[in-house]
């Protein structure tokens, strides 16, 4: 088999991160390919030729009636058995922000007692009543099998979503807390949990939860964007750091961001196969 | 079940319901209406036939969450006191409605019907005690509807019947309507004339004589003959009002100005404002700068980014239909700028938008009634803006609001876009486009309705009660984004010759002006798309409905086309060819409705004429003040930090997605606590590149009431200086001018100092030419918008003119080779040396120093170009050297103002010595503080590189004036060496956020 790994990036439709999560992929050292949701409905594009499914941010179809529901019902209809078949081969999955809502919808994540087709779980409405753009820091589960995240502790990434309150009956939330399918928490400055606070928590999350994964590690969704931190330019602290740095005779653009590190270590997981 | 079903959706009650709650607040901070709770719920009327099965899947797998929501199709027992429902009215777009559609399609596997459709509305449910009838209209028509667009209905808990609920209300458009054309009577001036009011064309009376005798010439009628036309249709004068408005041909620009500096001085006569001051500068530039790719003729201007990408930029302004229905104008107006760099050359990528809000104070108590009370018409712009942009998927990482009540009258609303295009496509420049004979006219994206039908003329006058409300739309990005997203493929598969927008005007534009290339076309109107039946052929031809571009397609390529149209889900049609007949020939089922020569509208009208008196601000009595010094700046500074045109805007930067893309290096808001305006923006729009481009824009308006010219030229000095701070290029700064002024023709009645405002406008551009050739600004692109007036409702039925301050928005552009070399405007560590760059002058007169005290002033701040420039080269050398640690312009409210955010940055403390301040006859502190003279800047260094900065200037004005401090405390000593200002930078912080503390 040949060491290329290849990702299908989700466009389309109003999706709108297709470009940078592309990009980001490249990076990792994979090759990625834009493929409209509809070449894959058309059969033109069989997503079994890809090792990595990325669902992408955007506003699909203008999110008008739930973030990420049009999405997951268009692809359920006409894509339903691809898509469960290309999670039972081993491949990996990403949903980031829009992409996360479109998974929860899809049933695709928690994917609790093996069903995937399951809306458990619901990314709803910001408890600050507005769409908010802001960076957070997000504290990695260590326990979590999700292969994304890997060898991270803590995570500086951009939020940006109307949408993004994580929400689960207590039932649902024990099982997926007890099972560590929870990857990402929004935490303070600190890296210890945000407990609820604005704007740590940016939207008011049950438990800070900002990122699962399924039961098997391989299907993770996120709000936070990891591509948009796909140069160490993209930090908002970037011109400090540089200048703090520079005084100790260092140098800081040479480091892989925290963005690019989940991107990799996708990439590596499956060469590892 | 038949249609129509109603479902009802909301969230299961546990969850909190923040949109209710939003209402809830805002209730009661706007109007002092106090409620317990409000809930949201959404309403889908959907009104196409579905089985009972087919209904209960759609609502279990679309419209309900199982995990967060509940619905019904009968109402949803919801206590409350008093219930609100709000829908659209009939024609009004349902962005929402359209995709519910789409989804019920695909899941079910049907197809909607001419006569199905849902229509989404909501209702909400208050519980309070104490409310009247008058409190729960008041939250329904000043806080949740707006009449133009929606229609309400209010229940009490009595009135209210489980059983019907809200009712049911399809707010359908039925028009009763054969299409017809009408041919219109020219038998004398005064006949066109009267045609022209009765049909809200607006045609200037000058241009009756020139449109008749066009009409009347015997070759022409011989010609007309021919196509079965003698007198002109509805449709032919229609596109003559269309292209003549000032608002597509800019009359007012290319007019003659008798202008008078003062009343005493010769008269100069100005020929063309817009050649002499902007194109032939501009052109000249060109010639010199081999960056500028193409100017002055297409949808907006293009520069080099690199070797293989250029960068486009334009600018609009959406005043009118904002200033009517703050959120609907808003949201066009942004989608509709950014389809001016996808139409421009053969077609851009979006990457980067930006805003600029001018309106009243956002409590503003007056006597004045304006249609929107100013807070409300902000907090619907700033929705506008950012669903339009968020949902576009392209960054708006820059925006500026301000505060004045000369803008009560028609607000402002300033929108900008900036894109990206391959320096090639398929081998051929990509800044060229034209149109051939014989090539197809396809119009792309969303269908033609009612909507925006004299939106151009209407906001070529001024507001009055009378002016047609059906101009208002709701702009549409989802639709807009799969249409860009389309496009763009096909300019990669060499498809499109050539490609515009149908903005202002609609096809009548969008075709018309493309078939003067081709030199001519033929179009059968019956083939364009509608949104419903029953619109006459003039106003499928004018209509400004959104999200729609007219693209040139070779016959051959037309199969290719139209399936990656099919893929994105994207509407084309083919309406017509162009032709090289000469003529622009219009059919409606093989009947011409119109035949008029293509070059008609370039020729024979006459220009515009303007008498421009100015009065010196002399010889209007202004006057410096007398006030003394004052002796408590620990109070005076935070007073100004927390003045509304000062103080914090956080919660609209943190609403606007600034990092989609992936490209953004400097953000709108930074700092050690990510929460201080940054100087510009700056982005790396190609992502394998480290090269960046710089975006800055300023607004100065407040100095016009002194002089247009130097609120002008400190407006572009500013705009500058903001690239410059962040590292941009100084040799390839680009400007985009966008003007908005009050009526500046003279009325003796209406108008009485319509002669001053255009001196203003004769000044201003003067000033424009002045800086832009002394900077070697090309302008890139520009606007004007020339009404900005209306007439407000007094106390006593009376009304008032209230006219908008002469306003210049200047947006510019540069690139920068390698990002990494970016400085903010933060002081990053404690011992750092303080230095301010550049001279401070006496010229308090328009500050915001006067303005706190309600002064203006005399001693406007002016910009001396030739010494400012070798200042700027200097500080730009210095960055690039990196041996910089912050970099911030010294802006509004002066270096005490400009110190506070330096320090607030960095959240580090600052001691200085006003004394230290290179200054120019100025004995005073309260000068020094809050002077807004141009051209001057706060740095920050490392001690480290104190020779080597100083080096760089060396016979300049610069100046070490302190250090930044660990202590967290802005210390500032007076000129008499005594203690002026000691605060800590968490007090400053506080006033600074204070006013719009509360707002997320």
């Amino acid at each position: 088999m040949s060491n290329e790994v290849k990702v299908l990036v989700l466009a389309g439709y109003g999706l709108n991160c297709d470009n940078e999560t592309a990009h980001a992929f490249s990076l990792a050292g994979a090759v990625p390919e834009k493929i409209h949701i509809n070449a894959l409905i058309d059969g033109s594009v069989d997503p079994s030729d890809f090792q990595i499914m990325a669902f992408g941010g955007g506003f699909s179809w203008g999110d008008d009636h739930g973030a990420g529901v049009v999405q997951a019902v268009r692809m359920k209809t006409n894509l339903g058995d691809k898509l469960l078949k290309f999670i039972d081969t081993g491949s990996l999955v990403i949903g980031i922000c829009n992409g996360f809502q479109t998974l929860v919808n899809l049933g695709l994540l928690p994917g609790l007692d093996n069903d995937y087709q399951k809306r458990s779980v619901a990314l709803t409405f910001n408890d600050c009543g507005n769409f908010r753009d802001d960076w957070v820091k997000l504290s990695v589960n260590s326990s979590s099998s999700c292969v994304f995240t890997n060898g991270i502790d803590t995570l500086d990434l951009p939020v940006r979503h109307g949408e993004g309150k994580f929400y689960a009956d207590d039932t649902v939330l024990d099982r997926i807390e007890k099972d560590n399918q929870v990857v990402l928490r929004y935490a303070d400055k600190n890296g210890m949990p945000a407990n609820g606070r604005f704007p740590d928590n940016p939207n008011g999350s049950v438990n800070d939860i900002a990122g699962i994964c399924d039961p098997t590690g391989r299907v993770f969704g996120l709000m936070p964007h990891p591509e948009a931190f796909n140069h160490w330019t993209n930090h908002p602290d970037w011109t400090r750091q540089k200048e703090i740095s520079r005084r100790k005779g260092e140098s800081v653009s040479g480091k892989q961001t925290d963005g690019n590190k989940i991107f990799t270590n996708a990439v590596n997981f499956v060469r590892a196969q | 079940m038949s249609k129509p079903n109603r479902l009802e959706v909301t969230l299961k009650s546990g969850l909190f319901d923040a949109e209710g709650d939003g209402v809830r607040k805002k209730a009661g901070k706007y109007f002092g209406i106090d409620t317990d709770s409000i809930r949201s719920i959404n309403v889908l009327t959907i009104d196409v036939d579905l089985t009972d099965e087919q209904l209960i899947k759609i609502q279990t797998d679309i419209f309900t969450n199982p995990v967060t929501q509940v619905s019904s199709y009968t109402p949803l027992d919801i206590d409350f006191d008093w219930c609100i429902w709000v829908g659209f009215r009939p024609g009004v777009r349902d962005n929402a409605g359209s995709t519910a559609v789409e989804a019920i399609e695909d899941m079910l596997s049907v197809k909607f019907g001419e006569n199905d459709a849902v229509y989404t509305s909501k209702r909400y449910c208050i519980k309070g005690s104490g409310m009247t009838a008058e409190d729960v209209d008041k939250i329904a028509g000043e806080l949740l509807a707006n009449d133009i667009i929606q229609q309400w209905k209010i229940f009490s808990n009595k009135e209210w019947s489980a059983k019907t609920g809200v009712g049911i209300i399809i707010p359908k458009v039925m028009l009763d309507h054969v299409p017809a054309v009408t041919t219109i009577s020219i038998d004398s001036d005064a006949t066109l004339a009267k045609i022209s009011d009765e049909r809200n064309l607006a045609l200037n009376p000058n241009d009756i004589p020139t449109i008749r005798s066009y009409f009347l010439n015997e070759d022409v009628l011989a010609d007309r003959k021919k196509v079965g036309l003698s007198e002109p249709t509805d449709l032919e004068l229609e596109y003559i009002s269309q292209g003549r408005s000032d608002h597509c041909n800019h009359n007012t620009f290319q007019g003659l100005f008798r202008y008078k500096g003062s009343a005493e001085s010769d008269e100069e006569i100005i020929d063309n404002i817009f050649r002499i001051c902007i194109k032939e500068p501009t052109l000249e530039l060109k010639k010199k700068k081999d960056w500028v790719v193409s100017v002055l003729w297409d949808n907006a201007g293009v520069g080099k980014f690199d070797e293989n990408h250029y960068y486009v930029i334009t600018g609009e302004t959406h005043n009118s239909p904002s200033n009517m229905e703050a959120y609907g104008g808003a949201i066009t107006g942004i989608v509709g700028v950014y389809r001016d760099p996808l139409g421009t050359g053969l077609g851009s990528k979006l990457v980067m938008g930006s805003y600029g809000f001018c309106v009243g104070h956002r409590d503003y108590q007056g006597d004045l009634s304006p249609r929107l009370h100013p807070r409300r018409l902000l907090d619907g712009v700033i929705e506008g803006v950012r669903d339009g942009g968020n949902k576009s998927g392209i960054p708006t990482p820059f925006g500026q609001v301000l505060y004045h009540d000369g803008y009560m009258g028609k607000c402002l609303v300033f929108v900008t876009a900036l894109g990206i295009m391959p320096a090639r496509v398929c081998g051929a420049p990509a800044e060229l486009k034209t149109t051939s004979p014989g090539e197809l006219i396809i119009m792309c994206g969303g269908r033609v309705g009612k909507d925006g039908i004299h939106g151009v003329t209407a906001s070529s006058e001024v507001f009055s009660e009378n002016t047609p409300a059906g101009h208002v739309q709701i702009g549409d990005p989802y639709t807009q984004k799969k249409m860009h997203d389309f496009l763009l493929e096909a300019r990669d598969e060499c498809l499109i010759p050539f490609i515009t927008d149908n903005g202002g005007g609609g096809l009548s534009s969008s075709v018309g002006e493309s078939a003067r290339f081709s030199n001519g076309c033929e179009v059968d109107l019956d083939k364009v798309p509608l949104k419903y039946e029953g619109l006459d052929q003039w106003e499928i031809w004018i209509s400004e409905s959104q999200e729609r571009m007219t693209v040139a397609v070779r016959p051959e390529d037309l199969d290719r086309f139209m399936s990656l149209s099919k893929k994105h889900a994207v509407e084309s049609t083919v309406i017509g060819k162009y032709t090289d007949s000469g003529k622009l020939h219009i059919k409606y089922n093989g009947k011409t409705c119109a035949y008029i020569d293509i070059d008609l509208l370039e020729s024979g009208f006459p220009q515009w004429e303007f008498d421009a008196v100015w009065k010196t601000p002399e010889e209007r009595g202004l006057l410096e003040p007398v006030i003394k010094s004052p002796s408590d700046f620990n109070a005076l500074l935070p007073d100004m930090l927390s003045r509304p045109n000062i103080c914090s805007k956080e919660w609209i930067s943190r609403q606007y997605d600034h990092e989609v893309q992936g490209t953004s290096v400097i953000k709108p808001l930074v700092g050690v606590d990510r929460d201080v305006n940054s100087d510009a923006s700056v982005i790396r729009p190609v992502l394998e590149s480290n090269r960046g481009l710089a975006f800055s824009q300023s607004l100065l308006p407040a100095y016009s009431i002194i002089d247009a010219y130097h609120m002008t030229s400190c407006t572009i000095d500013e705009a500058v200086r903001r690239l410059i701070a962040v590292g941009a290029d100084v040799d390839q700064i680009g400007g985009v001018d966008n003007f908005c002024w009050p009526n500046i023709q003279y009325d003796p009645l209406n108008n009485p100092d319509g002669k001053f405002k255009a001196a203003q406008l004769v000044r201003s551009c003067k000033a424009l030419k002045d800086v832009c050739e002394a900077y070697e600004i090309p302008l890139l692109s520009g606007k004007d918008s020339m009404y900005v007036d209306g007439h407000l409702a007094g106390r006593y039925g009376e009304t008032h003119k209230v006219s908008a301050p002469e306003t210049i928005q200047f947006s510019a552009s540069s690139v920068i080779s390698d990002v990494a070399m970016c400085v903010t405007m933060d002081s990053k560590v404690p011992g750092d040396l303080v230095y301010v760059v550049g001279i401070t002058r006496d010229e308090l007169g328009g500050s915001e120093y006067y303005e706190h005290f309600g002064y203006t002033g005399l001693n406007i701040p002016q910009v001396q170009t030739e010494s400012f420039s070798a200042l700027y080269r200097s500080l730009s050398g210095a960055i690039e050297k990196e041996i910089v640690a912050s970099v911030h312009g010294v802006y509004r409210g002066g270096l005490g103002v400009h110190l506070s955010m330096v320090a607030m940055g960095g959240g580090l403390g600052m001691a200085v010595d006003l004394s230290k301040v290179p200054a120019e006859a100025v004995t005073r502190n309260d000068t020094i503080l809050f002077s807004e003279s141009a051209g001057r800047f706060i740095v920050t260094i490392a001690p480290g590189h104190k020779d080597g900065f100083e080096a760089k200037f060396k016979g300049l004005p610069c100046a070490c004036i302190g250090k930044v401090t660990e202590n967290r405390k802005l210390n500032i000593m007076g000129i008499d060496k005594k203690t002026l200002v000691d605060l800590t930078v968490g007090q400053l912080k506080d006033a600074w956020k204070k006013p719009h503390g509360g707002l997320i």
